[in-house]
């Protein structure tokens, strides 16, 4: 680990005061301790935010507003999130452990790095995502994990996280400071894919701070959860996960939210599928028929082609479980 | 100043120093155990303000100004916590490396209980009153491994811990 500068701030204007070139927001620092460990993160300088605003509360019109200080545990046993928006709080809670959820904050979880080997093996692999131009050992390599969706031939790496395939599923807003300014951001436009610039994981800035996160008012939001497919029944990653929403208005979908983790390089909103269903028929066949538009782009690796079957199957029990339908 | 087991310790010089690191190193208190080292394991599980975090992703600066409980800090071999007993009643473990961690992790978990935290398991979200079934309990301590396979022994130990605290 390199040297650095720790400093703590007490507001976002005082964060943005201490920041500096090659200095890191620092949350809870699940992932960002590790990363400086194994030298693929050298930062100079730590601003640790985790003193800014981790209040839960009603937002402008409804829906809520989190402070991006909250610790994911607080998020997921909040009262209205787990009764308003459940799929964020089942989102939440099917990641990492009980012991990692009380440190990490909802900011870092946005911002945290892929897991996959060869962006963490420094040493002995090829990253274009750590190092730019130096090339991909997990296209040609061990690639069971990766991308099916959106990838590109410099990148094949997913994004992590569980909790923000939920808030894209309820377009959620992420507030951030930028140059004094609050901006807002639509969730769908923070993360990217990766092309030819796979270094870079989201739209941000680096001195960009994120404040909050909101969670507009969905009339149907309540009926809505997330299944998470993995290796083990607990603590792993995501193969394959689903976020949904459903209101069905006298047996017609009169709309649909979702999502999917661990398929792409950015947390996947399955737009073409949601066009299909909305205003159609509450049945598995059409689920089946969405969830089938949706993965029809899908680009199997030599070691994920099970993916796509199975990120369609998990598609359609969500959306059969939400429904109330006889699968 | 860190408060460690009720006593105030100064931070470590060098900002690297991970919690994990000032316990066992910076203050022998060996207890808490390195397994991966990369959050993984939960060997490292320590209780900060009476919730469980594993020390060894956290800087030791972090947490300044709080309080941390580690093993030492729970029971002594004269005097044991309610759960080092019923660990060694129902064969908790075998080698014992990640028994720190498993019981910090457990008292950590009978908070959250309390709290009504929900867990992947849960089946209804809306309820705020947990009962602690075997599953719940398997599905809280998964970020706690033991290569022995003591697993079995760890949940009826924590069962027992749990009913003894409610008689």
């Amino acid at each position: 680990m390199n040297l650095f500068t720790y400093a703590r701030a007490t507001s976002a204007a005082d964060a943005a005061s201490k920041f500096q070139p090659a200095a890191k927001f620092l949350g809870g620092g699940t992932n960002l301790v590790d990363l400086m460990r194994e030298t693929i993160e050298r930062p100079t300088a730590l601003v640790d935010v985790t003193g800014l605003s981790s209040a839960i509360a009603e937002g402008p019109q409804g829906g809520l507003l989190i402070g991006a200080a909250a610790r994911n545990t607080k998020v997921a046993e909040d009262t209205l999130v787990r009764t308003r928006y459940p799929a964020l709080s089942r989102a939440i809670v099917s990641g990492a452990s009980a012991q990692i959820r009380n440190m990490a904050t909802v900011g870092g979880n946005l911002l945290q790095r892929t897991r996959c080997t060869y962006f963490y093996d420094d040493e002995g692999s090829s990253c274009n995502k750590r190092q730019p131009g130096q090339g991909c050992d997990a296209i040609d390599g061990f690639n069971r994990n990766h991308a099916v969706l959106g990838a590109s031939s410099s990148c094949v790496a997913v994004h992590p996280s569980d909790m923000c395939v939920a808030l894209a599923a309820f377009d959620a807003v992420v507030h951030i400071q930028r140059d004094g300014q609050e901006l807002k951001i639509p969730f769908g436009d923070v993360h990217r894919l990766p092309g030819d610039r796979p270094d870079l994981d989201t739209t941000l800035h680096p001195a960009d701070l994120i404040v909050a996160v909101e969670l507009p008012p969905l009339s149907f939001s309540a009926r809505s959860t997330y299944r998470k497919v993995r290796d083990r029944a607990s603590y792993a990653f995501a193969l394959v996960s689903v976020a949904a929403a459903l209101d069905i208005k006298d047996g017609k979908i009169a709309d649909v939210r979702l999502a999917l983790g661990g398929v792409a390089h950015k947390p996947w909103r399955a737009s073409k599928a949601e066009a299909m269903l909305r205003g159609g028929p509450a049945t598995e066949d059409a689920f089946r028929a969405a969830a089938a538009a949706e993965l029809a782009d899908a680009e199997p690796l030599s070691h994920n082609g099970f993916k796509i079957e199975l990120a369609r199957r998990a598609i359609v029990a969500v959306l059969v479980e939400l429904a109330g339908v006889e699968a | 100043m860190i408060t460690i087991n009720g006593t105030g310790v100064p931070l470590p010089d060098d900002l690297r120093v991970t919690l994990l690191d000032l316990l066992r190193d910076g203050l022998n208190l060996s207890g808490t155990k390195k397994g991966c080292n990369q959050g993984a394991c939960g060997a490292c599980t320590v209780l900060v303000d009476g919730e469980r975090v594993i020390s060894c992703l956290a800087l030791a600066v972090q947490y300044e100004g709080r309080s941390i409980v580690t093993i030492e800090g729970l029971g002594t071999a004269g005097s044991l916590h309610p759960l080092q007993q019923a660990f060694i009643d129902h064969d908790g473990f075998q080698c014992g490396y990640c028994t720190p961690g498993q019981i910090c992790s457990a008292v950590g978990m009978m908070d959250e209980i309390r709290r009504g935290v929900p867990s992947h398991v849960t089946e209804d979200l809306a309820s705020t009153t947990l009962t602690l079934s075997r599953d719940e309990a398997r599905e809280r301590m998964s970020g706690n491994l033991c290569r022995c396979g003591a697993h079995n022994g760890i949940i009826d130990a924590i069962f027992d811990a749990r009913q003894e605290a409610a008689e």
